[in-house]
């Protein structure tokens, strides 16, 4: 255990052990610190392998900014060590190492590979030949990416929420500033909300809601993501303030990628904040103060200071301190190479600009600390539309404009309230040492500053291009670590000066983020009739129709078909849309919105319609019937009901007619109790006269069954004599009951959609979106007859079926039979004479009661004659189909009307 | 996309709450020639502006009620149900 004495303001418990396990070990730590500080404590180094090299990463900005301490915490991947605190029994896993951390195979791309992985090598190395494609992409799969998403890890049954939360003010960032800014406008009455990254409390204000240990994702038209636990807030404010502070920058050198190379504010934090060493013998390499400060700090922690590089010619107060507590400093210096395999063995420092060993010295160290100077974390104010300037002097882009209603603070504006001597800053060379060995520009991505100028070389010469093709800034740390560097990679190669160059835009999210948090509880309301339980007690097969569960059979499909042929079947209609359209104006409502009349439907009638858009194509169908004078109750498809109800108060909306829309899809149960026996069954329950000549083919009747008042349609989608009986959904069970007692000696069955769908193709009853599309017109769906022209009213779509009615469609919607047998796949193509594809299978079922093969398809106009013979290949099969035009069942609808 | 509009029933919500219909388009009043009637229901004029809309609340009390936006800042500038003002002839 590398612990220091304790030190101030140490965030640790050394009282509190906590055990958790890396890679299987057991590793203790004390309650306060991080994955990252209780590994380091413990003598870990290697913390991950890079992304395409495999080298070995240690901790480096312990910020949560840069890509190296990666890891999977049971199960999750993803996870920043460095930030994440411990808890008991955690599992922590590295990623992307195989067989182990210590031995990874993987790391021969970084031996002997590199000639072969320059950047967009998988379009280069990997292309030739081309039918090893597949190969090669089934390796590339496998070798890319962080971390393995495990069927059955913990993090598939998280439950994620997500909150909406509009504030006067949302303050991103908990430093100093934020926290003034947060304060000031709370002082005004403002409702504040104020988020933090940092796993640091902060102390209430009033007026403020707090959220640390919370990532704002990115900034969209004003709405701001906010991750936080398995919560995600939306939060919608009116003023931005943007206290997101600045980013540590690294240096890019020889071997700047190795374990032991810190940068300063991450080798500050490991011995300030958790009291870990985290060196015994350090070299500094500085562009700024804070790394002179951070010197003398990790100093007085007890780490020796080997030597320390200051970019700067001139000498500042801090260096004249470290020299005399006996510290080497050397001004005009930088780093050229960090040494060592396994771990920092050594640097070499040396002059800028000056070429040669001779002025090289090389050092004995295992810590090497870093500071490239501060670069204002700009990231979400470029999303949020404000731009930046290269500022020379620092070296960096500042903030230049902002929105309106965007407010910058603190750090990232670039203020520093620390009241400390003004500090300047050199601009380090865009890459130092690379004679000495791979410089990287980018971890994340491993992209080194070789690679940027080969990009280059290939004509990728703007950092968009750049970016897209080496993918430098596209990796987990979003360009914290490697935007800057780039941009003055592009700017040395290119000759241009850095403004020139410019930056890109990091796009959201700006902070790793599980797929699940931004997905929310998922939304899916399973609908589910009010006689479900009887489904369900009858083992019926549930499945997914829309947003319904609905009973597809109850075991035998073909069985129950013919139950209704030969005595009676009883089905749950209640998913069909059901609304009641009422007002002095409700007929010519209705012949606005239908190509049929419905204003002359006399009251007790029942009329079939196709509701059809101002294009003339049909959009859904049902039944209406009239109650009364005013009184209309119309039924949509079960999957078009929602949107029949948008588009009926869309129109109510435009022409602003005196009627009124009610939706009683919820609220209203229905049956539908069809077959030779029905009648007689119905008349058992029902105060009302059956008779056929008392209740006829399309009637609507109002009556009780058992006792429950019901609206009861006589229709005929199944081709037998039937009763839609709709009632209030409440006794959706008792009604069901009363029928399948009265029907018992009947014979009587339940019947589910699978046999509704045998039964309706019998009859020619299209389905809205499976017999048509968003193309078909009411005439080639062969429904002519339903698009009166002749009405002298406007309706919607009449233009457009005036214009059909005079035009041959295409193809037409019949019926086919085929007499092998082999039930077609839906979706099958019927081909032409040259066997090209001129329509499709939209149906096909075998009829048990026919005991044929039959089904409906588009076939081009000439072949929609009955007997005409069309081909249609399905999956390879060749079949000979017969058209026919005319209901396979009852022809004639003698049955029906019986 | 991420705006709020304000419903005229139920008040400010979230834009995802909404159904969009559209820019209004006047319904032709006479029989359109062919190529009229292709403009009335495939062409769009998709205004670089302010644009009066066709919104539904979907999540909500499912009302249809129009608005004007600004379409190059999604900022909304007003929303009225339509009844009693002229909506300028019809849904698109």
């Amino acid at each position: 255990m590398s612990r220091l004495p304790e030190q101030p303001g140490e965030r640790i418990n050394r009282q509190t052990v906590v055990r958790f396990t890396f890679d299987g070990k057991p590793v203790e730590a004390f309650e306060g610190d991080t994955i990252g500080s209780a590994l380091y404590a413990a003598g870990q180094r290697t913390f991950s392998r890079s992304f395409k090299y495999h080298r070995r990463r240690g901790l480096m900005c312990c910020a949560g900014q840069c890509p190296n301490c990666i890891v999977a915490v049971d199960g999750a991947p993803g996870v920043r060590a460095c930030v994440e605190p411990v808890r008991d029994g955690m599992q922590v896993e590295h990623l992307n190492a195989k067989p182990g951390l210590e031995l990874d195979v993987m790391r021969a791309t970084d031996l002997v590979g590199t000639r072969f992985t320059p950047p967009g090598f998988y379009y280069k190395t990997f292309i030739r030949p081309r039918r090893l494609w597949p190969v090669y992409e089934k390796v590339l799969r496998h070798a890319a990416g962080l971390g393995v998403l495990r069927k059955e890890q913990a993090e598939r049954e998280w439950r994620t929420e997500y909150r909406r939360r509009h504030a006067d003010v949302l303050v991103i960032g908990g430093g100093s500033a934020g926290v003034a800014a947060a304060k000031a406008a709370a002082t005004e009455g403002e409702d504040v909300v104020l988020v933090d990254e940092g796993p640091l409390a902060i102390e209430p204000i009033p007026g403020v809601e707090i959220l640390t240990r919370a990532s704002a994702l990115g900034y969209f038209d004003g709405m701001v993501p906010v991750w936080r636990g398995d919560t995600l807030h939306q939060i919608r404010a009116r003023r931005h303030v943007f206290a997101t502070g600045a980013i540590e920058q690294p240096l890019v050198f020889a071997g700047n990628d190795l374990p032991g190379v810190m940068l300063s504010g991450g080798a500050l934090r490991l011995a300030q904040l958790y009291a870990v060493s985290p060196g015994t013998r350090a070299v500094v390499a500085t562009t700024n103060d804070r790394g002179l400060e951070a010197a003398a700090k990790l100093k007085a922690a007890g780490v020796q200071i080997v030597a320390v590089a200051d970019l700067r010619e001139t000498r500042r107060a801090a260096a004249q301190r470290l020299s005399e507590q006996g510290i080497e400093v050397l001004g005009g210096h930088t780093i050229l190479a960090a040494k060592g395999s396994k771990l920092v063995d050594g640097a070499v420092l040396g002059p800028v600009g000056v070429k040669g060993a001779s002025t090289e010295r090389a050092f004995e160290c295992d810590l090497v600390v870093v500071s490239g100077g501060f670069a204002p974390a700009t990231s979400l104010l470029l999303q949020a539309g404000a731009r930046t300037r290269y500022d020379a002097a620092r070296g960096c882009f500042v903030l230049d404009e902002l929105p309106p209603g965007v407010s910058a603070v603190g750090d990232v504006a670039g203020v520093d309230e620390s009241g400390a001597e003004a500090d300047t800053v050199a601009v380090p060379p865009p890459v130092a040492g690379a004679g000495h060995g791979k410089c990287f520009a980018c971890l994340c991505e491993d992209v080194t500053a070789k690679d940027i100028k080969l990009s280059i070389d290939e004509g990728y010469d703007s950092i968009e291009l750049s970016k897209r093709y080496t993918t430098v800034t596209m990796g987990p740390c979003q360009g914290r670590m490697c935007q800057l560097a780039s941009i003055r990679l592009m700017a040395k190669e290119t000759g241009q000066d850095l403004g020139a160059v410019g930056t890109t835009t990091a796009r959201p999210p700006w902070v790793s983020v599980p797929m699940g948090v931004l997905a929310g509880r998922p939304i899916e309301p399973a609908k589910r009739s009010a006689i479900h339980g009887r489904h369900r007690d009858l083992g019926a097969n549930v499945k997914w129709a829309g947003d319904w569960r609905r009973a597809y059979d109850y075991g035998d499909p073909e069985a129950e078909a013919l139950a209704v042929h030969r005595a009676a079947g009883l089905i749950d209609v209640s998913t069909l849309g059901k609304l009641l359209v009422r007002g002095p104006e409700a007929g010519e409502f209705l012949d606005r919105l239908y190509p049929n009349r419905f204003s002359d439907l006399r009251p007790g009638r029942i009329r079939y319609g196709v509701i059809s858009s101002d294009a003339g194509r049909i959009v859904d169908d049902g039944t209406i019937g009239r109650i009364d004078e005013d009184t209309y109750y119309v039924t949509t498809t079960s999957s078009g009901a929602g949107a029949v109800e948008e588009w009926f108060s869309w129109w109510l909306a435009d022409w602003k007619m005196d009627v009124r829309l009610t939706d009683l899809t919820q609220g209203i149960a229905a049956v539908n109790l069809a077959g030779p026996k029905a009648r007689e069954i119905l008349g058992q329950l029902a105060d009302l006269d059956c008779s056929p000549e008392g209740f006829k083919y399309l009637d609507a009747k109002q009556a009780r069954v058992a006792g429950v008042p019901c609206l009861i349609l006589r229709i005929g989608f199944v081709g037998e004599v039937g009763y839609e009986i709709h009632f209030a959904a409440a006794y959706g069970e008792h009604v069901w009951d009363a029928i399948m007692v009265a029907g018992q000696t009947h014979g009587i069955k339940p019947f589910g959609l699978e046999p509704q769908r045998i039964l309706r193709l019998q009859k020619m009853h299209i389905l809205v979106g499976q017999d048509t599309d968003s193309e078909s017109t009411p005439f080639a769906a062969a429904m002519p007859w339903i698009v009166k022209l002749d009405k002298e009213q406007d309706f919607i779509g009449k233009w457009a079926l005036e214009h059909y009615a005079e035009q041959e469609p295409s193809t037409r919607l019949v019926g086919f039979t085929l007499a092998d047998g082999y039930v077609p796949t839906e979706g099958a193509v019927v081909v032409d004479a040259a066997g090209e594809p001129a329509g499709q299978v939209t149906s096909a079922r075998f009829s048990p009661v026919l005991d044929r093969v039959i089904g409906m398809a588009w076939v081009p106009s000439p072949l929609a004659r009955d007997g005409a013979q069309v081909t249609i290949s399905d999956e390879g099969q060749t079949l000979r189909a017969h058209v026919q035009t005319r209901p396979f069942y009852d022809p004639d609808g003698e049955v029906l009307r019986s | 996309m991420s705006y709020l509009l304000t419903c005229p029933n139920c008040g400010i919500r979230e834009v995802t709450d909404f159904g969009y219909g559209g820019e209004i388009s006047a319904r032709p009043a006479e029989r359109p020639s062919l190529r009229e009637l292709g403009e009335y229901n495939y062409f769009r004029r998709n205004r670089a502006g302010v644009q009066r809309e066709w919104w539904f609340h979907r999540s909500g009390c499912r009302a249809w009620f129009i608005a004007e936006r600004d379409t190059r800042t999604n900022e909304v500038l007003l929303t009225e149900l339509p009844g009693g003002h002229d909506n300028g002839g019809g849904a698109a």
